[in-house]
């Protein structure tokens, strides 16, 4: 395989730093110390914004995992069993889910009754946390979520090796896979003038339907609600590389402002990643809270008491604060009291969303940065 | 004894006599005839309480005896059944050869459930009793050296052996038994005595000397006294039991060697503990504020000394010069007749008395002495509940001296926690009286009182609404005292004064915040065990992890894991002290550590790896004065 050379020396270093953690256990030990690591604190308070790059960085704060520690001895334990799943993937060159890397881990423990892990939900932040311990990337793990996010649009890529024309993949698209470095992913050929991300499926289907992407001379991408690091690696690969502007089209709530901010800024969570993966330049086209009159849409939805809340904290995002309209689309849609998902469009027309709004949102460039 | 023929209390019911009249009357009582009837005052209600009763009363003495004359109690107690069982090696009916199984010779063992008569030997090595005195001493009832001096002893009025002997000789006919020997080449005189219980006075039938005294190995008795009592009575184990009465008298009594066959010949010997005899408490006068009207009286007929003023000097402690004029003074202005130091004793009449009697009241007089108490004393209750009771925690606590009604008084509490104490039953509470075991009555003693009024949840234990607390717990309390203030003559109970109740109430709360520091500290060493379990279970997980990551030696890494986690739960014993806060690590132990008055043993009932170590230096559990668990690992 032409990818096997590039993808070589990665995982040689990631084996390595998933030694050094087993080595310095060994070592704490014979010392009679407490084996532990650091795991980079992953939430808004060790979050900062990097006010030039227009990027979530990780600050400094790290949390300390100890073995001896009650409340941290089994995710300490259960750590350890991924390092040693995910050194053993790199050491055989092989890549897989963070599925299976829960069943890999899983048993139950020697003369107990307990598992190492009852649920996925266990294991996933694990995983999380081993990434920003040893600093790196999942990708370098070797491990790759569920794909998730399809695409079509004017171009053509190679995929592992074949060659594929994302302007012929029919009804369902191209489905987006986990790991889209260069290594799995090329770009081969590119008539697209932009790239539009849609939050959600159904949505998506309708401008594939209506072959909005052909009219429109773009890639249309969705993520399935919060788009995955695939879609979000890919999104940012076509912007970075293909020099294409990305606009997101996400339901008018809470969530669809969150979900483009992480594309724009990057996440909280991975705040780590973000250098590979937020596009500060992404614009909001929608859905906005001033739509409804702008466009006369009446499915409304009452917010309830978590949207107002969620709405606060995401106003005070130092991303948001000193954007004036910004500030004023939260204020409008706090002031309605209600949100709007994007299938409100369809009660006007199944195609309205396709044939009216987006063309007037990108005629009148009616988005908001 | 009942009120009527104490002379010295009753006269304050009937004013209209004179305490001459009063006590010349009284005297005329035979309180053996009286006993006869009442044999439920002296402690003699049913043949079990009797057949116990008579082995304390032979006990009680024959340990004061031995104190006394400050020889290390060696007593022996027996008792044989003497009917109701099963023939001792049955004849054969016939000539024909006795070959069988039953008949190898061997006595077969009475069948206790049935026997009714017993026949109780108590032995000791005291100082024995000169020939002239044994029969008074053991055929007279209110006959004794303790009843007209204010001394802590265990016998106060000089019923109970010849009230035991009495029993005995009016249930079965049979007359008590004395052997005593006042050294090693003193005569060693036999006697038989049988009570006339009219006369209150002993019947000699038997006055012997004996050549040799040998006991029954054989071996000769250089001196003591042995007293065998024929009786009526009905042989149990269990609550309220001889066995239960000597098990408890070892634990007050720790100086003791107690031997015991019972009548299943089953044979139990209480070690002694301790090689000091008591000493001996001094004999005190009595304190002005204990006396009542009555005694009073009687010891102004009965003084030698012919002035008032004198008479109150040398007759009770405390009372200086100057008091004895406050007294007069205040007597004085109650409009009876002149009453000074001067005046005669003898003159003074009863309304005189009384004003004298209430005068002292009013006078501020100092506490008794209190050094006439010699109480049993932390260390010595240490040592005796650890011979007798199996627990694992132990604390005891000698409070000072107080007085109630005149009367010095000492309170002495010991706990007994956890080990093979049976949890779930409650908590046991064992009662003593200048070192006697109370076994009946506990409802009635204040010392039940004070426990069940204990808020014993503040020690970390639970307790029903008005009842002893649910733990595995014994509560050891003494009260020493020139007099006890029984509720009976039988003495079984310890009358309720506030100031006693209050005396013992302290000094369980004393014992109880010791024990309370305990029991957290196991709580705390229990999480600890769990804490340590917790990393034991992942240890091999992280081993196998760091072994598939990494070339080292799994076993090394296990062993050197399993060293961090020993010491990690260690680590966090240390760093806490009893209230549970960090402390710094140069302090690092708790509040028991090098409290004297604390023993821990460490019970080796569980199998982590801590125990292994501290195992490992004997078998027998390691006694600590102060140690926590962790700290000898």
């Amino acid at each position: 395989m032409a990818t096997t050379t590039t993808r070589k020396k990665k995982p040689v270093d990631t084996s390595k730093k998933l030694e050094r953690m087993a080595v310095d256990v060994a070592r704490s030990a014979k010392r009679g110390e407490d084996p532990g690591f650091d795991i980079p604190t992953r939430s808004l308070s060790n979050a900062a914004f990097d006010e030039r790059k227009k990027i979530i960085t990780m600050g400094d704060a790290a949390q300390r995992r100890n073995f001896f520690n009650l409340g941290q001895a089994k995710k300490f334990m259960q750590t350890m069993l991924v390092a040693s799943g995910c050194k053993e993937l790199s050491d055989q060159g092989k890549t897989t889910s963070i599925r299976d890397m829960f069943y890999h881990c899983k048993h139950t423990i020697k003369g107990t009754k307990e598992n190492t892990f009852d649920t996925q939900d266990e294991s996933d932040p694990i995983i999380e946390d081993l990434e920003v311990t040893i600093g790196s990337i999942r990708e370098e793990l070797g491990l790759f979520a569920e794909n998730k996010g399809n695409m079509v649009g004017p171009m053509t890529i190679v995929d592992n090796g074949d060659t594929i024309d994302l302007s012929r993949m029919g009804s369902g698209g191209w489905g987006v896979p986990s790991i889209v470095e260069p290594n799995v992913i090329e770009f081969k050929k590119s008539d697209a003038k932009f790239v539009l991300l849609i939050e959600k499926s159904a949505v998506w289907n309708r401008f594939n339907q209506d072959r909005f992407w052909e009219k429109y001379n773009c890639a249309i991408i969705h993520g399935g609600g919060q788009p995955p690091r695939g879609v979000r690696r890919m999104v940012y690969r076509m912007h970075k590389e293909l020099k294409l502007p990305v606009y997101v089209l996400a339901d008018n709530d809470p969530w669809g402002y969150y979900i483009y901010s992480v594309l724009k800024q990057g996440s909280i969570n991975l705040a780590f990643e973000s250098q590979r993966m937020a596009i500060p330049s992404a614009r909001f086209i929608g859905m906005s809270a001033f739509d409804r009159e702008e466009f006369g849409f009446t499915n409304v939805i009452d917010l309830n008491d978590k949207d107002v809340n969620r709405l606060k904290e995401i106003a005070a995002y130092p991303w948001f604060a000193k954007k004036k309209p910004w500030q004023k689309e939260i204020q409008a849609m706090l002031k309605s009291g209600v949100k709007m998902e994007l299938e409100t469009a369809s009660s006007k027309d199944f195609s309205f969303i396709t044939e009216e709004y987006m063309p007037q949102k990108l005629k009148k460039k009616q988005w908001l940065d | 004894m009942p009120k009527s023929s104490a002379p010295s209390t009753s006269a304050k019911k009937k004013p209209a006599a004179t305490a001459e009249t009063m006590a010349a009357k009284q005297k005329e009582i035979a309180v053996s005839e009286f006993f006869a009837k009442n044999r439920h005052l002296l402690g003699f209600d049913n043949p079990r309480k009797a057949l116990l009763t008579t082995i304390k009363e032979a006990v009680d003495n024959s340990l004061d005896a031995c104190e006394e004359a400050g020889i290390l109690p060696d007593i022996h107690v027996t008792i044989e059944a003497l009917n109701g069982g099963t023939k001792r090696a049955k004849k054969p009916k016939d000539a024909e050869t006795p070959v069988s199984d039953s008949d190898s010779g061997v006595e077969e063992v009475p069948s206790l459930t049935n026997a009714t008569k017993f026949k109780v030997t108590v032995r000791d090595n005291g100082p024995g009793i000169v020939k002239a005195q044994i029969p008074n001493v053991f055929g007279r009832l209110l006959y004794g050296s303790k009843f007209h001096r204010l001394r802590m002893s265990r016998g106060q009025q000089g019923i109970g052996i010849s009230a035991a002997g009495m029993y005995g000789l009016l249930t079965t006919g049979q007359p008590v038994q004395i052997i005593s020997k006042t050294g090693p080449r003193a005569k060693c005189h036999r006697f038989e005595l049988a009570i006339d219980t009219l006369k209150n006075r002993p019947e000699i039938t038997v006055d012997d000397v004996l050549d040799e005294w040998t006991d029954r190995d054989g071996d000769k008795i250089r001196q003591g006294t042995e007293v065998a009592i024929t009786l009526e009575g009905k042989f149990q184990r269990g609550r309220a039991s001889v066995d239960e009465y000597l098990e408890q008298t070892a634990i007050a009594n720790p100086h003791a060697r107690i031997v015991y066959t019972a009548p299943d010949l089953e044979h139990r010997v209480f070690p002694r503990e301790v090689d000091d005899v008591p000493e001996t408490p001094d004999e005190i006068k009595p304190h002005p504020y204990g006396v009542e009207l009555g005694v009073l009286m009687r010891m102004l007929k009965e003084t030698k000394h012919s002035k008032l003023g004198e008479f109150l000097q040398q007759s009770f402690s405390r009372v200086s010069p100057k008091v004895a004029k406050e007294i007069t003074d205040i007597a004085g202005k109650a409009k009876v007749g002149t009453i000074t130091l001067q005046s005669y004793c003898s003159s003074l009449n009863h309304g005189q008395i009384e004003a004298i009697h209430n005068a002292i009241s009013e006078t501020k007089i100092q506490n008794p002495p209190t050094d006439c108490l010699v109480p049993i004393g932390p260390q010595q209750i240490l040592k005796g509940l650890l011979k007798e009771i199996k627990a694992e925690f132990y604390t005891a606590e000698t409070r000072d001296p107080q007085v109630y009604r005149g009367n010095p008084f000492q309170i002495e509490v010991g706990l007994a926690f956890g080990g093979d104490i049976p949890a779930g039953d409650g908590s046991k509470v064992i009662r003593f009286a200048n070192r006697v075991p109370l076994l009946y009555q506990p409802a009635a003693c204040s010392i039940t009182k004070a426990v069940v009024q204990t808020n014993w949840r503040n020690y970390g234990m639970s307790q029903p609404r008005s009842s002893l607390p649910d733990a595995p717990l014994v509560v050891f309390i003494h009260m020493a005292s020139v007099w006890v203030p029984f509720t009976s003559e039988s003495k079984e109970a310890i009358a309720d004064y506030d100031e006693i109740r209050k005396e013992i109430t302290l000094a369980i709360k004393e014992c109880g915040r010791k024990l309370n520091t305990y029991i957290r500290r196991k709580q705390r060493v229990a999480r600890e065990g769990q804490r340590r379990d917790v990393f034991a279970k992942y240890i091999g997980e992280v081993v196998a992890a760091c072994g598939r990551m990494t070339e080292l030696d799994p076993e090394k890494l296990f062993e050197d894991l399993k060293n961090v986690a020993r010491s990690r739960t260690e680590t966090a014993d240390r760093q806490l002290d009893d209230e549970g806060n960090f402390i710094k690590p140069a302090k690092k132990a708790g509040k028991l550590d090098g409290d004297a008055n604390v023993v821990v043993i460490e019970r080796d009932d569980d199998e982590d790896e801590d125990a292994d170590a501290s195992a490992a230096e004997g078998e027998s559990p390691a006694i600590t004065t102060d140690q926590p668990e962790h700290a000898a690992a």
